[in-house]
């Protein structure tokens, strides 16, 4: 039975996860930009959630607010500065991340103050869920249903639409895009916003599990590069998988050998990169 | 009449070498004009930067009478000038339909409905990934792009290179058809045969410039020119 909890929990983690990466994943995609801030994108969307819950916005309004909020922040930002790094090599691309990352961490601090805080679970899912011998907390179980709603929107966006083919299309040449008429510059900002966004909401909802400190975001970015790298470079169902593969052996192991639950993580993508280079999932 | 497309005095670079240097070309409505040289001439790059892809240094660049020099490329093609280029710029990872529907324009003449009658058999693969269409396929393929978006002159940069011979005939003729639906064509190609089958005009660029402007009839009663300006004997 413990194995069950352990395993439904690594999913509504690895769910979160996946939030996280897929944005971070798909803006990789399409603009071979390495963002060393998106974990703070996902700082910012717990914080703002918090700072709305406690000025007494319900969950319900605040979660949108603040993965709207995140998103426009980024696109701003996206617009006015990072677009200028893209064409330069990598190391200018995690400097400059790196350094916002840390400017929004520091923020955070002064904002909110460097304790953190907890987010009571929203109306309506403070309970648990009982059949029988197994009892769940409702917030857990509506977040994986939340996201694993998501995650098929997400796809049908991505691979069913003509908005999704041209962020596709984006990411494999802008040039043949433009030559279409198409304005890559605002697809970029869009597209960042959006993954951006995505991480804000991952932060959104894991801060009724695990509450907001100033740190969550460092922690988060690390994840989400493990799963990138696991589920492979701008792959989407790669991000999935390797989400909740993360997810799972994470919290499996926080029961078999808690020391080690974080051991275990590297050790794979460390096996991952020794064995397949470009992922689980991805492409050439 | 205001020509479909007019090059004046064009300049452009790589770098610091100077490949444009002064293109003086008109496309008039309803005209195919070839541009022919040889390799290294400037062909392609007159194309890029008639389209924004490269910046003009000097010159003017105006489609319909409207000047559009200067603009980045999204612009230029928006405004109805439509490159094809020379290594097709097929989205590989889309599907034929897909890379179709991005190319779809409000205000575009042209629908899918109509691009599958001249093109058949992007009908018959329009589930198949770009990447897996043969050669003449991604051709088809990148002209119903380049129609979708509702050209005012389209541009093709050797469409037919590298191609079967039965395949060129069937492009030879779509290209035909599309002019006789009105777009302008300009066409840079190294294949004299399909050149002379399709162009009302032709011009000569060597070594960046202009050098030889002729009818097609006046290009026929002219073996000297192709053989001093095409030729490969020195």
């Amino acid at each position: 039975m413990i194995y069950l909890f352990q395993v439904l929990n690594g999913i509504g983690l690895g769910m979160l996860y996946f939030l996280l990466a897929v944005g971070l994943s798909v803006v990789f995609g399409l603009l071979q930009f390495v963002n060393f801030a998106h974990g703070a994108f996902y700082l910012l969307g717990a914080y703002l959630t918090y700072d709305l819950t406690t000025r007494g916005f319900s969950f319900w309004l605040a979660m949108p607010m603040a993965t709207l909020i995140v998103a426009c922040i980024a696109a701003v930002i996206e617009a006015l500065l990072l677009h200028r790094i893209y064409k330069l090599p990598h190391t200018f691309h995690i400097l400059v991340t790196v350094g916002l990352a840390l400017v929004i961490q520091e923020m955070v601090i002064i904002a909110w103050g460097p304790l953190g805080g907890s987010v009571p679970a929203p109306d309506g899912l403070q309970g648990v869920v009982i059949w029988g011998d197994f009892i769940y907390p409702q917030y857990r179980l509506f977040t994986i249903g939340l996201t694993a709603v998501l995650a098929g929107l997400l796809w049908w966006l991505l691979e069913g639409t003509r908005l999704g083919a041209i962020v596709r299309g984006g990411s494999e040449s802008p040039s043949n895009m433009a030559l279409l008429g198409y304005n890559t510059l605002r697809i970029n900002t869009a597209v960042f916003g959006f993954g951006a966004g995505l991480a804000g909401l991952a932060g959104a909802l894991a801060a009724p599990i695990r509450g907001v400190e100033p740190f969550m975001g460092i922690e988060a970015l690390s994840v989400a590069f493990v799963v990138v790298v696991i589920g492979g470079m701008g792959s989407y169902t790669g991000a999935l998988v390797a989400g909740l593969l993360v997810g799972v052996v994470q919290s499996v192991m926080t029961t078999l050998w808690p020391e080690g639950a974080r051991l275990m993580i590297y050790i794979g993508m460390a096996l991952v990169i020794a064995l397949m280079p470009r992922g689980l999932l991805g492409r050439a | 009449m205001t020509p479909a497309l007019r090059l004046t005095d064009l300049h452009s670079y790589y770098g610091k070498s100077h490949i444009l240097q002064g293109v003086n070309l008109e496309v008039g409505q309803g005209e195919i004009v070839t541009l022919l040289g040889r390799n290294g001439a400037g062909k392609s790059t007159t194309l890029k930067t008639a389209v924004g892809l490269i910046m003009p240094r000097q010159g003017r660049v105006e489609l319909a009478g409207r000047d559009v020099t200067g603009q980045p490329a999204h612009r230029i093609a928006s405004a109805g000038l439509s490159l094809v280029p020379e290594d097709r710029g097929i989205f590989q990872l889309l599907s034929v339909e897909e890379n179709l529907r991005i190319a779809e324009r409000r205000g575009s003449p042209w629908a899918i409905g109509d691009i599958y009658r001249i093109f058949p058999r992007l009908e018959e693969r329009r589930k198949n990934g770009g990447g897996q269409l043969s050669g003449g396929e991604q051709q088809m393929l990148s002209i119903a792009r380049a129609l979708l978006n509702g050209p005012k002159v389209l541009m093709l940069d050797e469409p037919v290179e590298g191609l079967a011979p039965i395949i060129v005939e069937e492009i030879v003729a779509q290209i035909r058809l599309i002019r006789d639906a009105g777009v302008p064509i300009l066409l840079v190609e190294q294949n004299l045969a399909v050149c002379s089958q399709l162009a009302d005009r032709h011009y000569i660029l060597e070594l960046g410039r202009i050098v030889l402007c002729a009818s097609a009839q006046e290009f026929r009663g002219d073996p000297g020119a192709i053989d001093r300006y095409l030729g490969v004997k020195a």
